[in-house]
């Protein structure tokens, strides 16, 4: 942390959570928010804002350009314990949330984050950017709508604070805005109570995805994580099996925050995908028959971050990376579509892991952007073997369209400027007028998204 | 034993400011010390809401060796006594100006080495009078040989390795440690402008985490992360004819 105004940026080699490409970026890292409108103004050069690069694909990289970097703004603002609002810088992690302001009572209850990914490793700035949603996108909706204000630098040198009621047209577009309509300096946000930091958990094993649609439905009432688990390699009549799992608060239950940094990490990037055909099948195979348990009381991370707990797991996908493709189709054929995805995954022989299924339901977001709408959402990720790989997600890309559903930016790196406008083109007119010509990335350039000046 | 009342000299710095977190999110009492209210208020603020029980900050120049028994008696009475005291202030000059320009060369040496240890002479007396903690200094890896790429700062630190020998030889009677950080390559405002992709390249969470386990065991000197030792002890026991045909 240095007040020194703008300092000299490092060139550094920079690849997003998928690894499918690794360039040089100029990198400038402010360490007071006081810094950044000098570095956003430096050189002519547009620059792309990046959090802690959990992004699969190119929505924070700027190839041979300039890349700001925000995780030297990680500083708490404030925090108000008895009304659950936060003011964070906007390079705080959500895993330092955790640890900072939700820590348990001694009755066991406090507070927690109204919505969360799959990892904890995002900062608030990339949650918010991508307006994010997790396994209770079902009763809370997305990241976004637990923001009460931002504080956005603009490249022209405004700092602008936005919020539902201020400034409404810059917030929407900045929620879920891709870092392309101003760099979010600062975030207030609504906590939320929890009557126990501990969850309550159980897995239930569905054997067709009809079986997983009954479950979601009977568990959404009582039940605020729901997710199901696909193997997706399973064909003819064992098609659609998986695990379903859900989750809720337990009243009285602690929880201690999570440790800081993963307890193992995968020190270095074998020369091969070890996530190749043979292992995800067994892999599948044993989680079916592994995973599913009885009711227990367990620590959230458990539920919420499965994946945290191993540093760097990306590694394995070996030299070439992997692919993430995550859509999201419509309500009422989505039953049908994905009975088609899933079919079309398994025929290619192309194995997932980390498959997965979940319903969002009608809670609007305040993002212009925004990717969750009422349907089901399926996620999925190959280890890249190049163009049998790329032949399937233009697949699923093309079956997505068809359906009317859309892909989502955090995870994509291959879709079409026509997917992007089928999916999102509802509200781009309105999205363009609030773009920051000083902002890009990889991602804009390849949708289209380039600002008008 | 375990450190409650830490004073951090130079906390902007992002190796101060990451081991203040650690303590912070323990209930420590913390001292922060620099030349940037702005910055220092913000860092204070941070860490209360980690949970520091109390944060006061102390606004000078370090820099100038002339403030130092100054600032070490208001961080001392700011806290009512201190478990240790952490030195972290220091700036990488640019070798080719300091070579050429004896003014910007005292002036690295006087940051990096005189007001440094000013400040641990002043903070000797009151940590021997208390008969018990910790005076962390951070030094470097640069300080272990004179290098062609950097042998002004390093020798500043080469200096303030030997007066952490030296002070840490007088305080042992007292039950006082000095110890010697000497971090390798971190991620900081400092070495901005580097690049800095490769395996070398640690981050100053890392760094704080290992000095804070240091100041528990009560270690000397402490190389962060640990495989510096052996290279600094290979690059120390290089023969001349090779050290001097290398470009480190
Ligand atoms: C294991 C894992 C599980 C995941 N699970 C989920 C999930 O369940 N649900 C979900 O929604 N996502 C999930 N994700 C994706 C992840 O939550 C998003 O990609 C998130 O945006 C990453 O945040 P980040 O801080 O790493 O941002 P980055 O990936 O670095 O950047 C993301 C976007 O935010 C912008 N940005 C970052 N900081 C700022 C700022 N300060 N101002 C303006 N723009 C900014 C960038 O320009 C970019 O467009 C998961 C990712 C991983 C690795
Ligand atoms: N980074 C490395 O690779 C590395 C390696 C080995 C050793 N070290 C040593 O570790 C210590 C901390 O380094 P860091 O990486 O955390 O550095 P940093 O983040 O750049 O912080 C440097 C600190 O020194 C202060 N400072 C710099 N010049 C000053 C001056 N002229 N007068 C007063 N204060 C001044 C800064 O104050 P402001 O915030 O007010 O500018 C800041 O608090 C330093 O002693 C450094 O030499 C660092």
């Amino acid at each position: 942390m240095s007040g020194a105004g703008s300092p000299s940026p490092s060139p550094q080699t920079v690849a997003a959570w998928g690894r499918l490409s690794a360039s040089t970026h100029a990198i400038l890292r402010p360490s007071l928010r006081a810094d950044v409108p000098a570095a956003l103004s430096r050189g002519a050069n547009r620059c792309a804002v990046r959090g802690l690069g959990r992004s699969y694909g190119d929505v924070a990289l700027n190839p041979e350009g300039a890349l700001l970097d925000m995780t030297g703004l990680d500083r708490f603002m404030a925090f108000d314990p008895a009304t659950g609002e936060l003011e964070v810088e906007a390079g705080v992690s959500l895993g330092e949330i955790l640890a900072a302001a939700c820590r348990p009572n001694d009755d066991g209850s406090g507070w927690f984050l109204p919505v969360t990914p799959g990892t904890g490793y995002v900062t608030v700035g990339g949650a918010i950017a991508n307006d994010v949603h997790g396994k209770n996108h079902h009763r809370a909706g997305s990241f976004g709508r637990y923001v009460l204000g931002l504080t956005v630098a603009r490249s022209n040198g405004r700092i602008i604070h936005c919020g539902p009621d201020r400034e409404p047209g810059l917030f929407s577009a900045t929620v879920g805005g891709l870092g392309l309509t101003g760099v979010i300096l600062a975030a207030r946000l609504q906590l939320r109570r929890v009557a126990g930091l501990a969850v309550e958990s159980e897995h239930l094993a569905f054997n067709s995805l009809d079986e997983f649609f009954n479950l979601t439905n009977g568990s959404e009432a009582d039940w605020e994580y729901t997710v199901g688990w696909v193997d997706a390699l399973a064909t003819g009549k064992a098609a659609g099996r998986g695990i379903f799992s859900r989750a809720r608060h337990a009243p009285n239950q602690r929880a201690a925050p999570p440790p800081h940094l993963p307890r193992l990490s995968i020190p270095a990037t074998p020369p091969f995908s070890l996530v190749n055909r043979a292992s995800v099948r067994l892999f599948n195979a044993f989680y079916w028959r592994s995973a599913r348990s009885a009711r227990r009381t367990e620590h959230y991370a458990r539920t919420l971050y499965p994946l945290d707990g191993i540093g760097n797991w990306n590694r394995l996908y070996g030299p070439r990376g992997f692919f993430q493709f995550q859509c999201v189709v419509p309500k009422n054929d989505a039953r049908a579509v994905l009975g088609e995805l899933l079919g079309r995954i398994a025929a290619s022989g192309e194995g997932s892991m980390l498959t997965v299924i979940k319903t969002f339901n009608d809670m609007p977001s305040p993002g212009l952007l925004s990717f969750p709408m009422p349907g089901t959402t399926l996620a999925v990720d190959f280890a890249n073997r190049g163009e049998g790989t790329r032949a399937l997600l233009a697949d699923l890309e093309r079956l997505t369209v068809e359906a009317r559903g859309r892909i989502y930016p955090a995870k994509d790196a291959v879709m079409s400027a026509e997917t992007f406008n089928a999916g999102y083109g509802h509200a781009l007119a309105e999205f363009r007028r609030h773009m920051d010509p000083g902002l890009t990335s990889a991602f804009a350039r390849r949708v289209g998204l380039e600002s008008a000046s | 034993m375990t450190a409650k009342r830490i004073a951090l000299f130079g906390a902007t710095s992002a190796i101060a400011a990451a081991l203040a977190r650690i303590y912070a999110s323990e209930g420590a009492e913390l001292v922060l010390i620099g030349r940037s209210t702005e910055a220092l208020e913000q860092l204070a603020t941070d860490l209360k809401i980690r949970g520091a029980a109390d944060c006061k900050t102390v606004v000078t120049d370090l820099g100038d060796a002339g403030n130092a028994d100054n600032a070490a008696g208001k961080a001392w009475s700011a806290a009512g006594g201190l478990d240790a005291a952490v030195i972290a202030f220091g700036a990488l000059p640019d070798q080719a100006k300091a070579a050429a320009d004896s003014g910007a060369m005292i002036r690295a040496i006087d940051v990096n080495f005189t007001a440094p240890a000013a400040l641990a002479s002043a903070l000797a007396g009151r940590f021997e009078s208390a008969g018990s903690g910790t005076i962390v200094i951070l030094s470097s890896i640069a300080g272990d040989r004179g290098r062609a790429s950097n042998y002004v700062y390093g020798s500043a630190k080469a200096g303030l390795q030997a007066f952490a020998s030296g002070l840490r030889h007088r305080l042992y009677k007292a039950k006082v440690n000095v110890l010697d950080v000497r971090p390798g390559f971190v991620i900081s405002p400092m070495t901005a402008g580097l690049d800095r992709s490769g395996p070398l390249w640690s981050r100053p969470e890392r760094v704080a985490a290992d000095i804070r386990r240091a100041i528990d065991a009560g270690k000397g000197v402490l190389y962060t992360p640990w495989w510096w030792f052996w290279i600094m002890l290979v690059i120390r026991a290089l023969p001349r004819f090779v050290f001097h045909r290398s470009s480190l």
